[in-house]
């Protein structure tokens, strides 16, 4: 009998993270007694740190392993270093703020370690079950992070929506999985593909059947309309550090599975998804801004406004050029680095029992708290798509390749949508700085770490802006095996 | 010896596709968290009923592997889901899910 | 052929024969003494009190839940155990990295107290 292939080599970085994640739940029971748990947090970081370095080493080279169920390539890489990056910043930002919320449990580093495992494996499986294990990891785990806040009516209920609609959506995708299973007898991508070329199955109703499920199912981890209800309740309700990571690292591990999938195993079907896809970008940046501006609470701002980004990534997907995946993969980066600073800021200018979310706690923050708010303005004009920061140079990208399709349309609706979004997110900054505080903020503390993660994510955002080319290539080289 | 008469796969695929529905239906309509989530455990089932058809019309045993690891995933989200029950039903009182709105806009 | 089952024949009519000796000899040979104690519908331990539907306390949830965590992972020791002996050591390694895992896994929830009843 052949024996299947091994080489631990290629998935070098997950063991790693898998490892530290048990270390730390280990560590924890056995140190149970220590009542500062930054340590963890420590010792989560030299993990995701080791991880990014292996990652790192692999680059350049496609190994395809385990019987051709996972695959080491550029795109792997590139959302490995995504994921590691966003959760390094997640890490960052949870140790003071787990320690000022009391939810600094030790499990809640292991969990965030095992999310971003799955969330590696999603970007690298090249079949569907490895595809399906990673994510149900990543959301299993992030169930649970929801609702860390444990005595906290809003988290607890963050949790439960979040569980009910990410299992539903997971029912979804299997059924769409079981269809491509049914109609190609195969689970491997590359082999799905080659099957429904040789046998012209392009119009075959179970396969077609099999898209829109999947579209639902990857619909839900995207935050995408009309599946995003749960979006706000839960980016409102669960714990601000776990909110970033899932605004940034669940959007981006869901788009890495779609891209993947439509892109290796369903190319025959682009017209078809490309119509429906159309449709749910227009309204995902539609539903996603207008609603944002009635908003009063920052975190279900920035989850609105993580609709809209949803929208115009969708926009790139539409496209389906090279440069609009490559844009993809940028956006999704620079989102990472803007997002996560964003919600830095509303965490550190919140305090035990005091968590200062509404947009009227903004109000004259600015000359009291001018590095903090001055970090604040530079990510939500990154957001808004004003030059020179990261986010416009992703959203040029976006709709530059929308246009290069003749998807005119699509493009003028996306910039006009980002003209909207300007208007909600200058609101904060101009009361920040142009209006009278209502009351005193005062006593916060700003934790080293955080204080270092939202450096990290201010250097990143301009970064991108300024110096877009290199990771534009960087995400153009990554692709290369993809198309 | 019993001679099993032949089931056309379809009738299972057929049984499969109801069933699913059940369990979509079932998970919008009812109002107890634990029921909902009895019917999207009803859903992952009749997607396994998928996969074991299509493995054994395949003849290639990768579908019932993919049952296997839906079981472990669904045992896994079960245990996870009932303590979120237990930790909603501590705070609220109540597991009835239009009870459960502190969150809207 | 069918011959290769006559063991469990075998094995089936000891079985029954067994327990039938066992049930009719005692009925034969034991002594019966009828008391009002004896009739009663429920025999051993306390009467019960109120309905029997009761809040359980969350302990045995908890129970409940690690045990069918570790059941339900055995359920990949079947597909294992059908290719064991094919695949030798490599069959043998995985399992001891699948089961280290769960093992893990198990020292996790000792040490936090989950298997404490009281």
């Amino acid at each position: 009998m052949k024996l299947p292939e091994i080489d631990l080599c290629l998935i070098a970085p997950e063991i790693i993270v898998a490892a530290f994640g048990f270390f730390v739940l280990l560590v924890d029971v056995f140190f149970s007694k220590r009542e500062n748990k930054a340590y963890l947090g420590w010792i989560s970081l030299v993990g995701i740190f080791f991880a990014g370095a292996l990652a790192v080493t692999q680059a350049g080279s496609v190994k395809s392993g385990f019987e051709g169920m996972f695959i080491s390539d550029g795109y792997a890489l590139f959302f490995r270093i995504t994921f590691l990056i966003i959760a390094f910043l997640t890490v960052l930002i949870s140790m003071g703020y787990t320690q000022r919320e009391g939810i600094a449990f030790g499990e809640y580093y292991a969990l965030i370690l095992f999310a971003t495992l799955g969330m590696m494996l999603m970007a690298a499986g090249t079949h569907l079950v490895i595809i399906f294990l990673g994510l149900e990891t990543m959301s299993i785990s992030i169930y649970i992070l929801a609702g860390m806040m444990r005595e906290d009516k809003r988290s607890v209920e963050a949790a439960l929506k979040y569980f009910l609609l990410g299992a539903f959506a997971t029912g979804f995708l299997l059924y769409g999985i079981a269809l491509i299973y049914g109609a190609t007898g195969s689970l491997y991508l590359k082999d799905v593909a080659s099957y429904i070329a040789s046998k012209n199955l392009l119009r075959n109703p179970m396969l077609l059947m099999s898209l829109v499920f999947l579209t639902i199912g990857f619909g839900f981890k995207i935050a995408s309309v009309p599946f995003h209800m749960w979006t706000p309740d839960v980016y409102e309700g669960a714990p601000t550090s776990i909110t970033a990571f899932m605004a940034t690292g669940v959007k981006a591990a869901g788009f890495s599975a779609l891209v993947r999938v439509f892109f290796s195993a369903l190319p025959g079907f682009r017209p078809d998804w490309t119509s429906i896809m159309w449709l749910i970008a227009v309204a995902t940046m539609t539903v996603g801004n207008i609603v944002a501006i009635s908003q009063s609470n920052i975190k279900r701002m920035l989850a609105y406004s993580s609709i809209a980004h949803a929208g115009y990534i969708l926009v790139a997907f539409v496209a389906g050029n090279d440069l609009g995946v490559s844009g993809i993969l940028f956006y999704l980066m620079a989102y990472a680095f803007m997002n996560i600073g964003a919600f830095t800021c509303v965490i550190l200018l919140g305090k035990k029992g005091e968590e200062n979310t509404l947009i009227r706690d903004y109000a004259g923050i600015g000359f009291k708290y001018p590095l903090l708010s001055a970090a604040m303005t530079i990510f939500l004009l990154s957001m808004a798509g004003i030059p020179p920061l990261g986010g416009f140079m992703a959203k040029f990208y976006v709709f530059s390749a929308a246009v290069k399709e003749k998807f005119y349309w699509l493009a003028i609706l996306g910039v006009l949508n980002s003209a909207v979004s300007v208007y909600y997110y200058l609101r904060v900054t101009v009361l920040m700085y142009f209006r009278e505080p209502e009351r005193e903020i005062t006593g916060l503390q700003f934790s080293p770490a955080a204080v270092a993660a939202l450096v990290l994510a201010v250097i990143g955002t301009l970064y991108m802006g300024i110096f877009p080319s290199n990771v534009l290539s960087f995400a153009q080289k990554s692709i290369a095996g993809l198309m | 010896m019993w001679v099993v008469p032949a089931i056309p796969p379809a009738l299972f695929l057929v049984l499969s596709g109801i069933l699913f529905t059940i369990g979509v239906i079932g998970a919008l309509t009812r109002r107890n968290a634990i029921v909902v989530f009895m019917c999207i455990e009803l859903m992952l089932n009749s997607v396994n009923l998928s996969f074991i058809t299509f493995s054994r019309f395949l003849r290639s045993m990768d579908g019932v592997l993919f049952a296997f690891f839906v079981i472990a995933v669904a045992a896994a989200e079960a245990a996870v889901g009932l303590a979120i029950f237990v930790m909603l039903y501590r705070s609220r009182e109540t597991i009835n899910v239009d009870e459960i709105n502190l969150l809207k806009w | 052929m069918l011959i290769e089952y006559l063991a469990i024949l075998i094995y089936i009519a000891i079985a029954i024969g067994f327990a039938l000796f066992a049930v009719v000899a005692s009925h034969l040979l034991g002594q019966r003494k009828r008391t009002a104690l004896k009739e009663a519908p429920y025999e051993c331990g306390m009467t019960t009190v109120g309905s029997s539907f009761r809040r359980i306390p969350i302990k045995y949830y908890i129970i409940a839940m690690l045990f069918l965590l570790f059941d339900i992972e055995v359920v990949f020791l079947y597909p294992w155990a059908v290719v064991f002996k094919q695949m030798k050591s490599f069959a043998f390694i995985s399992m001891a990295v699948f089961i280290g895992i769960l093992l893990i896994a198990y020292i996790y929830i000792w040490k936090k107290g989950a298997l404490e009843w009281e």
